[in-house]
């Protein structure tokens, strides 16, 4: 059974009804339903579809890019990568499963493919610290990118993670040194990187695995600075106003959706989702994913990486909006 | 120990008599203390060492050879990109800030000379939006570092920072891999970096060029890390660790290189930069 968001109510109704019909029909030999039926109701259902999901909030955004039954990166890495193996361990202190990284093929081309991980069920989730990796995750992460570079293989990353984890572990091992040096590190590397935000880019903890030549969005993702409840209890600790609208005032005013960071030239692409969001159809959603990996692949790998490393740099060094008055 | 307790009683209650400004309770031993005492000693507490937290200018003042520190780009200013807006909107809060502070921005760099030697150096302002980090401070810092490696000399930052500043969103967070692959491309070279962090330094300022120093050195007791102490206890729902990310719990913990006071700043990073120095430049012969 399906999970529906608040706002797919009305979509959720339609699409039982239809399921409903479809099986009726199959199941009796004689129906009198109508023969147009199902077809009349799916097509409105279709018109619902674009019409919820061409104008959801932001705050809804932000519910898309958690839904439960999104896909997670191991989903893309089965559904894409072909001969993938796992590889484990920061060599310092121990294995993140927060963080899943490994070497495989998408399109026959070898690379490494890292993301942050979530899990599904409550030990699952209980296992992966819900998505939130510990300093070692980054280790891993780098451990395997410059395993990436000695070897000249491109990397793509998955991003979706709520933060990194705050606890008195991650302290004391250096949670801060570790995604400093991820950012740093990984702007160096002589390889092609490509990141993609599948899910929710929480701050700090997104940006270690975001550095890199391409930085794509799936359309139902967010990137924040901060998630919205953490701003809104920042901002309107006092408000009277029903929780969630505060939520959706603070996602709003963040601008974090892949259209509004696209407008300010943070990210390079949208890949748009299925219908309804990628968990309503995982294979197509993961192969465009792949399309984007693999035409991005093809201008990056013929790149000096010497120049890779330079636009890469000059990429960054950009990000400001500011302006310069002059002497005064 | 009566009398001890007796002046601390008349002080606490005579409070609203005091002459403005005069009297300042120390925020870690509670002890209350002239005023004047403290200033002559760099703003640290005379009983318990504590180093209570000062203004950029002050810090500049405290490392830097009289006379010798120039700012750049002081006229950098964001363009507000988000047209942020909470209770007020940012453009307001900002000029709030330039107000109380008298600076325009959370974070100053410039030129300066440290017994003798040129350096660049970045200082965070703690009371300019807690020291936030936003595309100006991205910026002026990514500008120091560029500075320091066209110029061949020692890169110097103090941070004091609640960390990234929220009301810049992503452009906020993007600073981080700005600055810190800025970095990155002075540590390809043999040009010093030395990052000195005061009370309090987090979130994405740790989490960047303030945690990538060749050489990292925390003010005594000062409060330091990546997540706040709140967030972390209302995630794990236990209580901190006494000391938990101080400078002595980072330094225990092999994040920090040393911890100096005040008094000994200014010296042990020149001592640092003569000894980091590439023969070349190193001045008289080998021993």
């Amino acid at each position: 059974m399906s999970h529906y968001l608040e706002f797919e109510r009305p979509l959720e109704d339609l699409e039982n009804r239809i399921e409903a019909l479809r099986r009726l029909s199959t199941n009796e030999m004689e129906s009198d339903i109508e023969p147009d039926e199902v077809n009349r109701l799916e097509k409105k259902a279709k018109e619902l579809r674009s019409e919820i999901f061409s104008g959801l909030t932001r705050w809804q955004k932000t519910l898309m890019a958690r839904h439960p039954e999104r896909p997670y990166t191991l989903d893309y890495i089965n559904m894409i990568v072909k001969d993938f193996v796992e590889l484990h361990g920061d060599r310092r202190f121990g294995d993140d499963p927060a963080i899943v990284g490994g070497i495989g093929r998408i399109s026959g081309i070898s690379m490494f493919i890292i993301g942050h991980q979530k899990g599904r069920s409550m030990k699952e989730r209980i296992f992966r610290n819900f998505g939130q990796s510990n300093p070692e995750g980054y280790r891993k992460a780098l451990r395997l990118m410059k395993l990436a570079e000695r070897f000249k293989k491109p990397v793509v990353t998955f991003i979706d993670t709520s933060g990194a984890f705050p606890g008195i572990g991650a302290e004391e091992r250096g949670q801060a040194e570790a995604i400093a040096t991820n950012l740093m590190e990984i702007s160096r590397l002589k390889i092609p990187i490509i990141a993609i935000v599948i899910g929710e880019g929480g701050s700090g903890g997104a940006l270690a695995l975001s550095v890199g030549d391409r930085l794509y969005m799936l359309e139902h993702s967010i990137y924040s600075v901060i998630s919205p409840e953490g701003c809104a209890a920042i901002l309107w600790k006092k408000g009277g106003e029903p929780v969630t609208d505060n939520f959706s005032r603070a996602a709003d005013a963040l601008k974090l959706t892949a259209n509004d960071l696209k407008a300010f030239k943070i990210i390079d692409g949208i890949i748009s989702e299925p219908p309804g969001g990628a968990h309503r159809d995982p294979k197509a959603m993961a192969k465009r994913i792949a399309d984007y990996i693999t035409k991005a692949l093809d201008v990056l790998q013929e790149t000096d990486p010497v120049k890779l490393i330079e636009e890469r740099y000059r990429r960054l060094r950009k990000i400001g909006s500011l302006t310069q008055t002059g002497p005064q | 120990m009566g009398w001890f307790k007796k002046t601390k009683e008349i002080a606490a209650n005579r409070k609203v008599n005091i002459p403005e400004g005069l009297w300042i309770k120390c925020d870690s031993c509670k002890e209350i203390i002239y005023k004047k005492e403290i200033q002559r000693n760099l703003q640290v507490c005379p009983k318990c060492n504590y180093h209570f937290r000062i203004s950029s200018l002050e810090r500049i003042n405290l490392i830097t050879d009289e006379g010798t520190f120039i700012e750049i780009d002081s006229d950098l200013t964001t363009t507000n990109p988000l047209n942020f807006s909470d209770t007020i909107s940012y453009k307001d809060r900002l000029e709030i800030n330039k107000k109380k502070t008298s600076l325009k921005e959370a974070a100053i760099y410039g030129d300066a000379t440290i017994n003798g030697r040129a350096v660049s150096l970045a200082v965070l302002e703690f009371s300019f939006m807690g020291g936030s980090m936003g595309a100006v401070v991205g910026e002026k810092i990514a500008r120091a570092t560029e500075r320091a490696l066209d110029k061949g000399i020692p890169l110097i930052t103090i941070s004091s920072s609640g960390g990234a500043r929220m009301q810049e969103g992503m452009f906020s967070l993007m600073q981080m891999a700005k600055v810190s692959a800025a970095i990155a491309r002075l540590k390809e070279t043999d040009t010093l970096y030395v990052s000195i962090l005061a009370d309090p330094t987090f979130g994405g300022v740790t989490a960047s060029f303030a945690m990538l120093g060749d050489v990292i050195i925390a003010e005594p007791k000062s409060l330091i890390g990546f997540a706040g102490p709140r967030v972390i206890e209302r995630t794990i729902k236990q209580q901190l660790p006494k000391d938990f990310q101080r400078a002595e719990f980072l330094l225990e913990h092999g994040m920090i290189d040393l911890i100096v006071g005040r008094k000994e700043l200014k010296n042990t990073i020149h001592r640092l930069i003569e000894l980091f120095m590439p023969y070349k430049q190193e001045e008289g012969s080998f021993p």
